[in-house]
């Protein structure tokens, strides 16, 4: 029963009037006093010894104010899970795109001709690009054997399980780096004074990560270093950790300058230089029954973390976990491995891992069904974890979950079954072939594991001296809906007017640390947390005896007004509490990875123009259940736009390397998906509640990242009978298969003729 | 009027901006974007790639639709241009503006003020577009967040109420 007021329904962006009118303002619209732009001296080369920097005596350097590592006042790194990324390099390079030097001028069009004034030297070291040069580990690259970070997950008995398959069904996929091209680049302000210490404004995820970051940088406490988010002009990932990179840069530039600098950084720049999705290598090794049932197998998964630690390690769990996708393992060997390359590092996007290995378990299930000789629809059903059952890492599914009615309703949904039968026939003749396909998966809400016990978020709820309530939390919005939902659930709680509640700044001075704005965690718990800390504030009214125990709005406002009136400031905290079901074994990698998971099927139609050989999407379904909806029109944004990148990974956006370094890092050869590319998406949601979250609500940020890619290529597979499995899949990739093809039947042919 | 060293090679520029006559000192190949943020203090229009490609820049400069960041200044001479800041009457939303926010066309916001313009250059020209135009004629401004179908939900909406009111 749903008596919700504010809840469940599309109330008005908290920030959406600044948008819609221009007066949002985002880093870049920010001019201090003084100011000063600053721009970064990078590497050339991905590896080597740093032997002599020179400078352009054409340059007028006097008027540069100029940043090495030797500037630094505190430590030479990025601090963040491990310190091992500097935040200037001093004798070696690891990357092409590695910081050397920091220059700051009063005009920024000098600076362009200043940077490229800047002459380096070294002695190279050989460098290795990809999965299988590491791990030959031919060079060492990063610690003694090029590893980062390895996981084992194992199920039961995996060794045994061989000589009773009637199949063993093999698969290798791969997917490749995507940029997360938020449409705002990274930016960042800082201001330095001694008394005060270091202040920046940007355009971040994660203020407290910044924080960190700048203390251990700065060498200074905590009271001495405050964030300021901006508005945020998109993120997906990319502004979770390299803005603690950029945020220090423009903190040693203030520091040394003693005036406030900019750093901005153009579309190439941003591109070239900050993270971007991890590429990765699946192989599947499956032991099947007759009937299609699966007994068990070992999956191997290697991402590229790039040349330091970074979030690999993190990354690559996620990765792991979901590498399973949504069925039944009653004998399971994962084998997760983050490796070292000469490339710069790679972040966190959207699904974080998850994408890489659920395009691997969805394309993986198509091929069983090939090999076993069911329908893909077929085979997915007979699989299906139930409740009941147990995960990979032994979780047992306590939700409601049907998948297989949600596979028939998707299936309705996007009238799966009469396009197939019609593709077969007019495929036949044309140009065009047109085929369908799907992916099932689900995608765990919240830190992985204990990540939410480290993290031990807290948040604040307001009273204010006009009676409203504010809420305090250092989550972020950079459009996600952050504030609208945060401001719906602490409306909800307290009975208030949506207008009755406002949300501070995400400024460390002023909010408590309630973790990242990451891993689908906002508002199922920061949002679970301001619920309760919302309740607090009654508590203390009711207590006060200001507050009845029914009440109206207005009753409450003023109870409020004269309790801030009376005794001063009004707050209440909430902290994390692990719920007392949730156990998490770091050490055998096993128990409940994840309090809640989102769970979906998405189906694809696609068409391959035999001319051109481009694959357009002419329909897609997106159908969920992520629990209670509690914006509908935030829902519908998060899923469609998620689907939208999905289908860039797909068949758009391919990172071109050479020695490390991205060679289209421009919009104009860097494709992604324009209004006119894309297919209606039609979204669809089944809400059974969850009782970890907010008013029921689970994760659904990163859950539609998950799904387009192996939905679409298996709908590729329908349309032309070729399997591919690695993205992106551009144009001459099918030429290229469609060519050995007919090379291949012609040679048949021929040897049948002789 | 040039007087300083500072301002030498810079030319004398007088353009119409959101209603409003401004004479200013540029230099000839500044872009429109930087005059217009800098200068003037309307930062609505956005950098998002600096070569034209994104369209979080667009204005309409003399009734046409255009990257501020291809244009350089001494071309918008006597021209006439509306920002994303001279569209709402007040405290009154332009009705694109009032769908964006009802559709959920806007989410970070930092290609809003572009969309928008796009939106209402289309409308100007074809006060009831098909879904099928709105799709093409906005295919100039890239948005990474929405997957498009609510900007596109917001421009027939606001079309729809303009004709409305107009009829």
């Amino acid at each position: 029963m749903n008596h919700e007021r504010i809840v469940g329904t599309a109330v008005p962006r908290k920030e959406g009037h600044g948008k819609v009118t221009g007066k949002a303002r985002y880093v870049d619209d920010m001019l201090l006093p003084d100011m000063l732009y600053g721009a970064t001296v990078r590497s050339q080369i991905p590896r080597g010894r740093i032997r002599k920097i020179t400078f352009d005596p054409g340059i007028p350097w006097s008027e540069f104010v100029i940043v090495s590592a030797k500037d630094i006042p505190g430590k030479n790194c990025i601090a963040l899970i491990g310190d091992d990324q500097p935040c200037l390099a001093s004798q070696f390079v690891n990357h092409p795109e590695e910081p050397i030097l920091l220059l700051a001028h009063p005009d920024r069009h000098a600076l362009q001709k200043a940077v490229d004034a800047v002459s380096i030297e070294y002695d190279l070291l050989p460098a290795i690009f990809t999965i299988e040069e590491s791990q030959r580990c031919s060079e060492v690259v990063w610690g003694a054997d090029n590893i980062f970070k390895t996981y084992r997950i194992e199920k039961g008995d995996i060794d045994g399980v061989w000589s009773k398959a009637d199949y063993i069904v093999e698969g290798e996929y791969s997917t490749g780096a995507q940029e997360q091209l938020y449409i705002e680049n990274n930016g960042m302000i800082a201001a330095y004074d001694a008394r005060q210490g270091i202040t920046v404004w940007g355009s971040l995820q994660c203020p407290y990560y910044v924080h960190k970051a700048l203390m251990a940088l700065c060498n200074l406490p905590a009271e001495k270093v405050r964030v300021v988010q901006m508005e945020t002009g998109g993120a997906f990932g990319g502004k979770e950790d390299y803005p603690s990179m950029i945020a220090g840069h423009a903190a040693l530039l203030a520091i040394k300058s003693g005036r406030p600098v900019k750093i901005i950084y153009d579309r190439s720049e941003d591109m070239a230089a900050t993270t971007k999705r991890h590429p990765s290598r699946t192989r599947h090794r499956t032991a099947v029954s007759r009937d299609g049932k699966i007994l068990g197998g070992e999956i191997d998964f290697t991402i590229d973390g790039g040349a330091y630690a970074t979030l690999s390690s993190v990354v690559l769990s996620r990765g792991a976990i979901h590498a399973g996708g949504p069925y039944y393992w009653p004998n399971v060997r994962i084998r997760a491995k983050a490796v070292a390359t000469n490339a710069p590092p790679h972040g966190a996007f959207r699904g974080f891992g998850a994408p890489q290995s659920i395009f691997a378990m969805e394309r993986h299930m198509d091929r069983i069904a090939q090999v076993v000789g069911l329908s893909p629809v077929e085979v997915r059903r007979r699989n299906f974890l139930k409740p009941g059952q147990t995960t990979t890492t032994l979780q047992t599914v306590r939700e409601p979950i049907e998948l297989a009615k949600l596979l028939d309703r998707a299936l309705s949904l996007s009238e799966y079954h009469s396009k197939k039968k019609r593709f077969s026939i007019e495929n036949q003749s044309g140009s065009g072939k047109k085929g369908v396909g799907i992916a099932a998966f689900l995608h765990g809400a919240g830190f992985t594991g204990s990540g939410e016990r480290y993290l031990s978020s807290v948040v604040g709820v307001e009273g204010c001296a006009d009676g409203r309530v504010r809420v305090l939390v250092s989550s972020t919005e950079f459009g996600q809906g952050t504030k609208t939902v945060l401001c719906q659930i602490a409306a909800e709680a307290l009975g208030l007017r949506y207008e009755d509640v406002t949300i501070a700044q995400a400024d460390t001075t002023e909010v408590p640390n309630s973790g990242p704005t990451v891993a689908s965690r906002t508002v199922m718990v920061v949002g679970k947390l301001v619920e309760s800390a919302a309740r607090g504030i009654q508590q203390t009214l009711t207590l006060a005896g200001m507050l009845g125990d029914s009440y109206s709005a207005d009753e409450f406002r003023a109870a409020c007004q004269s309790h801030v009136a009376a005794h001063g400031e009004l707050r209440s905290w909430a902290q994390y509490e692990p719920p007392p079901d949730i156990f998490w074994d770091d050490q055998a990698y096993r128990g409940e990875a994840y309090a809640a998971y989102s769970w979906a099927v998405y189906v694809a139609e696609v068409s391959v123009d035999l001319s051109t050989y481009s694959v357009s999407v002419n329909d897609f379904v997106a159908l969920q259940e992520v629990g209670r909806v509690l914006h509908p029109v935030l829902a519908v944004g998060q899923i469609a736009g998620g689907v939208a990148q999905g289908i860039g990974f797909a068949l758009y956006e391919k990172v071109i390397w050479q020695q490390g370094r991205m060679q289209n890092s421009q919009m104009t050869n860097y494709i992604m998906p324009t209004s006119s590319d894309l297919p209606p998406i039609r979204v669809f949601f089944e809400e059974l509640g969850n009782v970890h979250g907010a008013f029921g609500a689970k994760g659904i940020g990163e859950l539609p990242m998950d799904g387009p890619a192996p939905a679409i290529l298996n709908a590729v597979e329908d349309a032309l009978g070729l399997p591919f499995d690695s993205i992106p899949l551009m144009p001459e990739d099918i030429l290229e298969a469609i060519t050995a093809r007919s090379a291949a039947s012609e040679s048949d042919v021929a040897s049948e003729v002789r | 009027m040039i007087s300083s060293l500072q301002d030498r090679g810079k030319s004398e520029i007088s353009l119409t901006v959101n209603g409003e006559r401004k004479t200013l000192l540029a230099f000839p190949m500044e872009r429109l974007l930087d005059v217009l943020r800098q200068q003037l203090g309307l930062t609505g229009a956005k950098e998002g790639c600096g070569e034209g490609e994104c369209g979080s820049c667009s204005v309409v400069m003399d009734g046409t639709l255009v990257n501020s960041c291809l244009v350089p200044v001494l071309q918008a001479e006597g021209a006439t241009i509306v920002t994303i800041e001279g569209l709402a009457a007040g405290a009154q939303l332009h009705p694109l503006q009032q769908a964006f926010l009802e559709c959920g066309g806007a989410q970070c916001g930092i290609c809003t003020p572009g969309m928008i313009l796009a939106a209402l250059y289309l409308l100007n020209h074809q006060p009831r577009p098909s879904l099928e135009e709105i799709r093409e004629r906005l295919s100039g401004n890239l948005c990474r967040c929405t997957g498009y179908l609510q900007i596109f939900e917001a421009v027939a909406k606001a079309a729809d109420r303009r004709t409305a009111t107009s009829s």
